[in-house]
């Protein structure tokens, strides 16, 4: 295995996870690759089922039986995670990748103060603290305060003694967002930090995480389903679909000019006010079942460009600069109603 | 001019909570939450009026007590020229096969005991609209294919189906009774963004073809922006400003609105957009501020908003808000990053 280029962060190739159900394995993620370069921030795609958060939970190594990582690698900053003992793991956890969950409430834990769970994340990773004795419990005090500062939660010293269900939705997402962000690590996973909050708490939010990104120079994976949210905020996007990665590009490009007919489905999808009075496209039928899936394009069944050719394995291919699509129809130039 | 399908004037629900026992003999006052505060507003046949606020502000309650799911406390209710919320309960049961409701969560509103025929066949037994059950039957049936299911579908149970196919047996049993109005509490806002579309489809198909009038509910811009004719705008209880959707979208003038827009992320802009901040987060309904309502998060508040609520002032035909700076014609977006 050649070493990664310099620029990249987060490189994962072949991810494999599945979970073994009684009904069969349910191929969760199927051979996906992600890269993540440093300082830049990912934006990753999907609906329900697309496989965007197990992803980045096999990422972070926290799937548990019956899911199991079966192939793949995982190379972040140089190391292959996947070889890791479960000791190694826990210390680059936390430390160097952080991940928020969906949930504020139900991630926080409810019988701990706010202090006490930053606390844990810097006695776990101390660097630069003193070792023991009062001087100790002083800097994890002053640096819990500091971490509420950055996300704008007012009388952070007051509130270092509150629970998480004295917080409303946006600061237990902020408080989050804290805990995640205490232990400065290169990398900060968000997933769907947003979907649970009112559009001008979200928005507040996701100024906070680029804020925060520009400061600390880390990068960011932003998981959600709204590409609006990736339009605004996102370097680059990678739609996944149904376990796979079907495109993925620079935003701009990718937005403005969707190759994967999945994409260009999804953007036709978005009930815009300037659509007034015209029709809108969903996109026919419904996510397949990822149990027994057969080897071809598993968007073939909803797909208006689909053909027969797309009854076989499908690979990823260039689309253009930086960017590629899962789709064999890339090149026929659109004529494609087979 | 012929009277709007719908017109509410002045309706108030207040929610009463009684203090424990302890708090009783300690003269604690009773809780009170005015979670709908005078709301007066008039729906068109015909005419789709959105209705769009943040979590907590109100719109959920203000749907189910124009359909008296909710008694109101105070203020009027017509509808096609009677007054519904004076009606004894036998006169209000028939009443609602006219008023319907879709709900927002597909999984809870439907009772996973009963096969789909006997959820969507039991308004038209409740309100005898069939001759026996073959011709309830073939009611059901011809409703079902109308919103997109198969007569297969009938013999089975809630669990079987995904949730897109459960909102439209929601939308069968709603329609089922032949009724005029339907409030619509964010019907898709627990969709996933491809079937939503589906949904939205199906909803403005199913007005145009059988004349239906909707209040729809919802906190989704892009989605009341797309279907709404007119559009009402709630904070904390109270409708800040109502009028025609363009005016809405493209020159909001409370300050609130102004705000809920710029919020909004949009697929089209990419990065570098100004965005009015919103501090803070949403007053406790039970201690709403002094004034007007909004002004703790206002960038405009003076204290004259600090100290009396603001009356609604006209800005247009049909276009009314409630602010006490409306008259200075502010714009937001440069006021704050001028």
């Amino acid at each position: 295995m050649t070493a990664p280029l310099p620029g990249y962060l987060l490189e994962v190739a072949g991810l494999r996870t599945a979970f073994h159900t009684r009904a069969g394995a349910v191929r969760a993620v199927d051979g996906v690759d992600v890269i993540v370069r440093r300082g830049e921030c990912l934006g990753v795609v999907g609906e329900s089922g697309s496989g965007k958060s197990v992803t980045f939970a096999s990422v972070m190594g926290l799937i548990r039986p019956p899911g199991q990582i079966e192939a793949g690698t995982v190379r972040f900053d140089g190391q292959d995670l996947r070889t890791l003992s479960p000791r190694q793991m826990r210390a680059i956890r936390g430390r160097d990748i952080a991940m928020t969950m969906q949930d504020a409430l139900t991630a926080l834990n409810p019988a701990l103060t706010v202090g006490e769970q930053i606390s844990e994340v810097l006695e776990a990773h101390d660097e630069g603290l003193p070792r023991r004795g009062p001087a100790r419990r002083r800097a994890i005090t002053d640096r819990a305060v500091e971490m509420l500062r950055l996300v704008g939660i007012p009388s952070p010293t007051e509130r270092l003694r509150q629970y998480p269900h004295e917080f409303s939705g946006g600061m237990r997402q902020r408080m989050m967002i804290a805990i995640a962000l205490s232990s400065r690590p290169k990398l900060l996973i968000a997933d769907e930090p947003t979907t649970a909050l009112d559009v001008t708490i979200q928005a507040q939010v996701l100024e906070l995480i680029a804020d925060i990104r520009a400061k600390l120079g880390m990068s960011v994976v932003l998981i959600t389903h709204d590409l609006a949210v990736v339009a605004e905020h996102c370097d680059r996007v990678m739609v996944m679909y149904a376990g796979e990665v079907v495109e993925e590009g620079p935003t701009q490009a990718v937005i403005g000019d969707p190759r994967h007919p999945y994409t260009k489905g999804l953007l036709a999808s978005i009930p815009r006010p300037a659509l007034r009075g015209e029709k809108i496209h969903p996109i026919t039928g419904q996510v397949p079942e990822l149990i027994n899936l057969p080897e071809q394009c598993r968007f073939h069944s909803r797909c208006p460009e689909a053909g027969l050719g797309c009854l076989a394995r499908i690979h990823m291919q260039s689309s253009g600069p930086g960017r590629k699509a899962r789709c064999i129809r890339l090149h026929d130039g659109g004529e494609a109603h087979g | 001019m012929a009277e709007p399908l719908l017109s509410v004037t002045g309706l108030t629900k207040v929610y009463r909570g009684t203090p424990s026992i302890v708090g009783r003999l300690m003269g604690r006052p009773t809780l009170e939450v005015k979670a709908v505060s005078d709301v007066s507003l008039s729906v068109e046949r015909g005419e789709i009026l959105g209705l769009i606020g943040e979590s907590g502000c109100g719109k959920s309650t203000l749907g189910r007590t124009i359909l008296r799911l909710h008694e109101p406390t105070r203020g009027g209710i017509r509808f096609d020229g009677i007054d519904v919320s004076s009606l004894p309960p036998h006169e209000m049961k028939a009443m609602r096969r006219r008023m319907q409701i879709i709900f927002q969560d597909p999984y809870a509103s439907l009772n996973p005991r009963r096969t789909v025929a006997d959820i969507v066949g039991l308004p038209l037994r409740l309100h005898g609209l069939a001759r026996g059950k073959a011709e309830t039957r073939d009611m059901v049936a011809a409703i079902i294919e109308k919103v997109g299911l198969k007569t297969a579908h009938l013999d089975r149970y809630p669990h079987q189906f995904s949730g897109g196919q459960r909102q439209r047996i929601g939308i069968a049993r709603a329609l089922v009774s032949r009724p005029e109005f339907i409030v619509c509490d964010e019907p898709v806002s627990a969709l996933d963004v491809s079937i939503q579309a589906q949904i939205i489809e199906l909803l403005s198909d199913l007005k145009r073809d059988m004349g239906l009038t909707y209040l729809f509910i919802s906190h989704d811009i892009s989605v009341i922006g797309y279907l709404s004719d007119r559009v009402a705008v709630m904070y904390l209880g109270e409708v800040v400003e109502i009028g025609p959707v363009q005016a809405i979208l493209e020159r909001p003038r409370h300050p609130y609105t102004q705000t809920l827009m710029s919020a909004v992320p949009k697929v089209e802009a990419q990065g570098g957009r100004h965005r009015v901040r919103l501090m803070g987060d949403l007053p406790s309904p039970l201690d709403p501020p002094s004034g007007c309502k909004f002004h703790t998060r206002c960038p405009l508040a003076t204290d004259l908003c600090r100290s009396q609520s603001p009356t609604s002032q006209t800005l247009g035909i049909g276009h009314h808000a409630s602010c006490h700076r409306l008259g200075e014609d502010l714009n937001l977006q440069e006021e704050v990053t001028a």
